[in-house]
C-alpha cells in the first residue's frame, strides 16, 4: 500500500474511532421526580417504570446504538426547585433529551426553560399545564383528552345521564389544591352541559380531619349525584364519612385521586362499593392494552421490594408509554433533533403499552381516554382480589365499556 | 466605615457581581444563586427581629408570600413594571409588620412568636379562596419573551434583581445594627423591662423592627413568581422559608449584619448542592440536625467563633 | 341556607367529639409552655411518633392502638425526661431559653420528621380496630365510635392529669413550680426535678395522643407541622397553665371548626380557628380561664 492510502487508512481509521466513540456516549435522558414530598409514592412508581424502560431498550442494544441513561434528581414535590434542577440538567450535565416530573407543580416551572431552549418536552400527568403557555413542542402522556378538565370529567357525567330517570341536580365538592380545583371546573362546565342544577359547590382545606360535616351538609341539600375531587387522605377521609353517614344518593365518586393504588384499595376495601371513578387501567379491559400485563408482573416485582405501590396501576404504564412515544420518534426521525422529534410526534399515532396514542395540537391527546368505573363486590381487604377481573366495571368511554352502573350508591355497598 | 460609606461599596460590589457573571454561561448557576440570595435576604430581614430585637418570628412564609402574591395580583390587574412591583410587595409586607407587632408586641416573645405562626395560616386560608389570584389553582405568572435591559434570558434579569435587592438589605440591616435604634433592639433583647425603665421607647423601636423585617421578607418574594411561572400557596408558603430564616441567622450569628449572610451562603449552598447530589429527604435532615448542633454547642454561631478566637487572640501577649 | 335541626345537632357533636381530641392533642403544651414556659414546638413530633409506634404494633400484631400507646406511654415518659434534660442542661441552665430553645425544638422536630420519612417513607398508614367503621345513631345524631372512643379516653386522660396536678403532691409541686421556684427551693423540692417530671408528662401525653390521631385519620410525617398552630391556638385561647381552659378552649376550636365546615364551607375553619386565636391574643391575650 503506498503511503497515500496508508494516510487514508488511518484517516478512516480515525474517523471511525471517532464515531463509535461518540456512538458509546450513553443517551442522556434528564428529569426531576418526587422522590420524597407528599407525591412521592407516586413519583417513586413512576421512577421505576421509566428504570424498567430504560434496561428494556439497552437490552434490545439502546437508541441510536447508544446506551440510554436516566439522569434524574429528587424534585421533592417542591416547585422551587425545579429550575434549578433542569438549567443543570441541560447546562450541566448536557443532557440529550428531557421529559417531566410527576404533576403541574413541577411540570409548570420546567416550561419556561424548555421553551427557550426549544426543547421538546413530554410530561406527566398535569391537568391542562399548556393552556397559558401554549407551547407547540409539550406532550402530554395523561389521557384527558384535548380539553384536559372536560375530558377527565366526561365519564361521570355520561354515565349519569343515562340513569332513568334523568338526574336533576348534583353536589360537587373537593379539596382546596390545584387538581381538584380544575377538575372542579370541568364538572361545573359539564353540570351546565347537561343541565344539572348545582346545589353545593364547596371546597375543604386538604388538612380537614373529620369529613362527616361536609357529608350531612352535602346530604341535607338532597342531591342526585355527588362529584368529588381529592387527593388520597381526603378521597379516604370522604369515603369513611360517606359511610359512616349514610350517604344517600344515586352516583357519588367521579375524580377521586388515591383508590387507584394498592394502599388505598387494601385500607378501604369493601367500603368502595358503588363508588364511581376514575382508573387509568383495570384488569377487565386488558385486552385493550397490549403486552402490558407482562410490563406490571415485572414493575409488581420490584415496587414491592422498594416498598412502593405494588398494584401499578396508575402512572407506571404511562411513565413506561411516554418512553416508548420518545422511543419511536428518535428512532422513526433517526436522531435527537428537538423540532423533527416535535413535528413527528405531533403527526403519528405509536402504539404503546397503553394503547394506540395520538396527539392534539396542543399536546394533550387527540381523544380523551381515562376509564370510568365503578367498584363492587369486594369484599375484605388483601389486594389478590384486585389483581384479577372482577371488581370493577368499566363504564366509559363506550369502546371499553363492560358494563352498566348500578344505582342508587346506597344499595351497592356489598 | 460610615453607613454611606458601606453602603456604595456594598453596592459596588453588587454591580461587579452583575458584571462577572455576564461571563457565566451556564444557567444553572443563575438558578442556583437566585435561591441562595433569596435566603439571604430572608435571612438578614429575620435577623433584624429576631437576632437585634430577641423577637422570634415563625411565620416568614407568610411575609414572603405576601410579596410573592402582591406581584400576582399586580401582573393581573394592571402589569406594571418589574421595580414597581417590587415596591409595592415590599410596602404590602411592610405594613403586614406593622399591623402583627401593634397586635401582639405588647405581650411577651412568646405571644408574638404563635401570633406568627397563626397568621401563616390565616393568610393561606385567605390566599387559597382568592379566586382573582388563582386560589388553590394556583396563578401562572409568564415570563415576558422580550427581555427588558438586554439580558440574555430572564434568569439573568431575575438574578441581578436579587442581588441589588440583597444589597439593599444587608446596607438597611447593618444601618440599623450601627445606629441608635439598633443599641434600642439590642436594650431590648437583653432586658426589655430594664430597657423600658430606662427610657428607650420599646413599642415604638419593635414596631419599627417589626414593619422592617417584614417589608425586607417580602421583599425577597416579589420576583418569586416569575422565576417559577406558576405559584400556588403551597410553594409560596413553604414552611422551609421559615425553618431556613431562622437557621440561617442562628448558624451563622444572630448579633450581626454579616452573620445572616455567611449562614445562608453556607446553609444554602450545601443545600443547593445536596439537592442535585445525594437528593433526597436527607437536605430536611441536614438543616435540622445542623440548627441543633449550632444552637447547642455555638449559639452565638459561627461569627461567635470568629469572635471568641478573636478575643483568645488578642489576650495572647 | 336551611336550618334543619338535624345539621345543626350533628355539627355540635361533631365539633364536641373533635374538641374532645384536640384536647388531648394539646394538654401536653399546657404544661410544658403554660406552666413550665418551655416553647416545646416539636410537640406535635411525639405526637406523630405516637401514632407511628401505634400503628407498628397495630400492623405486626394487631393489638388496639389506644390500649397499646396507653402501655408504652413509660417510653415516651422516659423520652421526654431525656430531652428535658438536655434541654436544662444546654439551654435553661444558662439563661438563654427562650430564642435557642426555640431554634432547638424546631430542629428536633425536623430531625423526627425527616427519620419517620426515611424509615416508613410517604405513604398514609391507618390503623383499622374494631370499632373504626361502626356508628352509633340517637334518632338524627350520629356518633361514629372512630371519633367517639378517642373522645372518651381523650376527656378521661385530660381530666386525670387535672386531677393529678390539684391533688397529688408531685402534681401540686407542679403548678408550684409554675408559679414561684424559688420558694419551691426554700422548701426543699428540687424545682428542676419537678419540671423534668412536668415535661416528661407532658411528651407522654403527646405518645398517647398519637394513638388518637390515628384511630381518626391517616397520618404521615409531614401532618406535625398542622397541628403546631393548632396545639398552640388551643392553649393560649383556653388560658395558659389551666387545664380546664385547654379543655375549654379545644372545644371552642372543635366547635368553631365544625360549624364553619357544615354552614360557611370547610375551606374557611382554618382561618376562624387561628382569626379567633389571633384576637385572643390581641384583646384577652391570658385565654378564657387563664391567670
Amino acid at each position: 500500500m503506498n503511503k497515500l492510502g496508508l494516510w487514508m487508512s488511518a484517516g478512516l481509521a480515525a474517523l471511525v474511532l471517532a464515531a463509535s466513540a461518540q456512538a458509546q456516549q450513553p443517551l442522556k435522558i434528564g428529569f426531576g421526580m418526587s422522590l420524597t414530598g407528599p407525591l412521592a409514592g407516586n413519583g417513586k412508581a413512576a421512577l421505576i417504570s421509566m428504570q424498567i424502560w430504560a434496561e428494556d431498550v439497552n437490552a434490545k442494544g439502546g437508541l441510536l446504538g447508544r446506551k440510554v441513561e436516566l439522569v434524574y434528581y429528587d424534585d421533592q414535590t417542591n416547585p422551587s426547585t425545579v429550575p434549578s434542577i433542569y438549567t443543570k440538567l441541560l447546562d450541566v450535565d448536557k443532557v440529550d433529551l428531557v421529559v417531566s416530573g410527576y404533576g403541574t407543580n413541577v411540570i409548570a416551572p420546567a416550561m419556561p426553560i424548555m421553551m427557550q431552549r426549544n426543547m421538546t418536552f413530554m410530561s406527566l400527568f398535569g391537568l391542562n399545564v399548556n393552556s397559558k403557555f401554549n407551547y407547540d413542542r409539550y406532550f402530554q402522556i395523561m389521557p384527558a383528552g384535548p380539553d384536559p378538565a372536560i375530558g377527565w370529567t366526561q365519564g361521570f357525567f355520561d354515565t349519569a345521564m343515562t340513569l332513568n330517570p334523568k338526574p336533576q341536580t348534583v353536589a360537587l365538592v373537593g379539596a382546596d389544591a390545584e387538581y381538584p380545583a380544575l377538575a372542579l371546573e370541568g364538572a361545573r362546565a359539564q353540570a351546565k352541559r347537561t343541565g344539572l342544577k348545582v346545589v353545593y359547590d364547596k371546597s375543604y382545606p386538604p388538612n380537614t380531619v373529620d369529613f362527616s360535616p361536609i357529608v350531612r351538609a352535602i346530604q341535607a341539600t338532597n342531591p342526585d349525584l355527588v362529584f368529588l375531587a381529592s387527593y388520597p387522605p381526603d378521597s379516604a377521609g370522604m369515603v369513611r364519612a360517606v359511610n359512616e353517614v349514610g350517604l344517600k344518593t344515586r352516583m357519588f365518586g367521579g375524580g377521586l385521586v388515591g383508590p387507584q393504588f394498592a394502599a388505598l384499595k387494601t385500607q378501604l376495601g369493601p367500603l368502595l362499593n358503588g363508588v364511581v371513578n376514575y382508573e387509568a387501567y383495570a384488569p377487565e379491559v386488558s385486552a385493550k392494552y397490549p403486552f402490558l400485563e407482562q410490563f406490571l408482573a415485572k414493575y409488581q416485582g420490584r415496587a414491592v421490594k422498594e416498598g412502593v405501590d405494588p398494584l401499578g396501576f396508575y402512572l407506571p404504564p404511562y411513565a413506561y408509554a411516554m418512553m416508548q412515544v420518545l422511543e419511536q420518534a428518535i428512532k422513526a426521525t433517526g436522531g435527537l433533533d428537538q423540532g423533527k422529534l416535535a413535528d413527528y410526534m405531533h403527526t403519528y399515532e405509536f402504539d404503546t403499552f397503553v394503547g394506540k396514542v395520538r396527539f392534539a395540537k396542543n399536546g394533550e391527546w387527540s381523544i380523551p381516554r381515562m376509564l370510568t368505573v365503578q367498584y363492587h363486590g369486594i369484599s375484605g381487604n388483601d389486594l389478590e382480589q384486585w389483581m384479577k377481573p372482577g371488581k370493577v366495571t368499566v363504564l366509559a368511554p363506550s369502546d371499553y365499556k363492560t358494563g352498566t352502573a348500578m344505582t342508587p350508591y346506597q344499595d351497592n355497598k356489598k | 466605615m460610615s453607613n454611606r460609606n458601606f453602603a456604595i461599596l456594598t453596592f459596588a460590589i453588587a454591580l461587579a457581581v452583575v458584571a462577572a457573571s455576564r461571563l457565566v454561561s451556564s444557567d444553572y448557576f443563575f438558578s442556583a444563586a437566585y435561591t441562595v440570595l433569596q435566603f439571604i435576604i430572608l435571612a438578614t430581614a429575620w435577623n433584624i427581629l429576631g437576632g437585634y430585637t430577641g423577637y422570634v418570628n415563625f411565620g416568614s412564609a407568610a411575609f414572603f408570600a405576601v410579596g410573592a402574591y402582591t406581584t400576582v395580583f399586580l401582573h393581573k390587574a394592571l402589569q406594571p413594571p418589574l421595580p414597581v412591583m417590587i415596591a409595592a410587595g415590599t410596602i404590602a409586607a411592610g405594613l403586614l409588620g406593622l399591623g402583627v407587632g401593634y397586635l401582639t408586641l405588647r405581650m411577651r416573645g412568646v405571644f408574638f412568636a404563635i401570633a406568627t405562626l397563626a397568621l401563616a395560616v390565616v393568610l393561606y386560608t385567605f390566599v387559597v379562596n382568592w379566586d382573582y389570584v388563582g386560589g388553590a389553582r394556583g396563578a401562572y405568572i409568564l415570563q415576558p419573551r422580550v427581555v427588558p435591559f438586554g439580558f440574555p434570558r430572564y434568569v439573568h434579569l431575575l438574578y441581578t434583581a436579587m442581588v441589588l435587592m440583597t444589597a439593599l438589605a444587608l446596607v438597611v440591616a447593618r444601618s440599623i445594627q450601627t445606629s441608635f435604634i439598633g443599641r434600642g433592639l439590642a436594650a431590648i433583647r437583653d432586658d426589655e423591662i430594664a430597657a423600658e425603665c430606662s427610657g428607650v421607647p420599646t413599642l415604638r423601636l419593635k414596631l419599627f423592627s417589626a414593619t422592617v423585617s417584614g417589608a425586607l421578607m417580602g421583599m425577597a418574594g416579589t420576583t418569586f413568581p416569575y422565576y417559577l411561572s406558576y405559584v400556588e400557596p403551597s410553594a409560596a408558603f413553604n414552611l422551609s422559608y421559615a425553618v431556613n430564616s431562622i437557621a440561617m441567622p442562628l448558624i451563622g450569628g444572630m448579633t450581626s449584619w454579616l452573620g445572616p449572610l455567611i449562614g445562608a451562603v453556607l446553609l444554602g449552598s450545601v443545600q443547593q448542592v445536596v439537592q442535585v447530589t445525594v437528593s433526597s429527604a436527607w437536605n430536611l435532615l441536614i438543616v435540622g440536625v445542623l440548627l441543633v448542633v449550632f444552637v447547642t454547642v455555638a449559639p452565638n454561631g459561627i461569627m461567635g467563633w470568629v469572635d471568641s478566637w478573636r478575643r483568645s487572640r488578642a489576650r495572647r501577649p | 341556607m336551611e336550618f334543619p335541626t338535624a345539621l345543626l345537632l350533628n355539627a355540635i357533636i361533631a365539633g364536641l367529639l373533635l374538641g374532645g381530641f384536640y384536647a388531648a392533642v394539646s394538654v401536653g403544651i399546657s404544661i410544658s409552655f403554660g406552666m413550665l414556659d418551655v416553647v416545646n414546638i416539636a410537640h406535635p413530633a411525639f405526637i406523630i411518633l405516637g401514632s407511628y409506634v401505634a400503628y407498628i404494633v397495630n400492623d405486626r400484631m394487631g393489638l388496639d392502638p389506644i390500649a397499646v400507646s396507653i402501655v408504652l406511654s413509660p417510653l415516651f415518659f422516659a423520652l421526654g425526661m431525656l430531652l428535658y434534660r438536655i434541654y436544662y442542661l444546654c439551654f435553661e441552665k444558662r439563661g438563654q431559653e427562650s430564642l435557642r430553645g426555640l431554634a432547638f425544638f424546631f430542629g428536633i422536630l425536623f430531625i423526627t420528621e425527616v427519620v419517620l420519612l426515611l424509615v416508613f417513607g410517604v405513604d398514609y398508614r391507618l390503623v383499622e380496630t374494631a370499632y373504626s367503621s361502626v356508628t352509633l345513631r340517637l334518632g338524627v345524631v350520629d356518633f361514629p365510635l372512630r371519633l367517639v372512643v378517642p373522645f372518651v379516653v381523650s376527656v378521661t386522660m385530660v381530666v386525670g392529669v387535672q386531677l393529678f396536678l390539684a391533688r397529688t403532691f408531685f402534681g401540686r409541686a407542679v403548678l408550684a413550680v409554675a408559679q414561684d421556684q424559688l420558694a419551691l427551693r426554700l422548701m426543699g423540692i428540687n424545682p428542676v426535678r419537678v419540671k423534668e417530671f412536668a415535661f416528661a408528662l407532658s411528651i407522654a401525653t403527646a405518645g398517647v395522643a398519637g394513638a388518637f390521631l390515628i384511630v381518626i385519620q391517616p397520618v404521615q410525617p409531614a401532618i406535625g407541622r398542622e397541628y403546631i398552630g393548632l396545639v398552640f391556638a388551643v392553649c393560649v385561647l383556653g388560658g395558659m397553665g389551666s387545664i380546664w381552659g385547654t379543655l375549654l378552649g379545644a372545644f371552642v376550636l372543635g366547635l368553631a371548626e365544625s360549624f364553619t365546615s357544615t354552614f360557611f364551607g370547610p375551606s374557611w375553619a382554618p382561618a376562624v380557628s387561628f382569626g379567633t386565636l389571633l384576637a385572643a391574643l390581641a384583646f384577652k391575650p391570658s385565654g378564657l380561664l387563664g391567670r
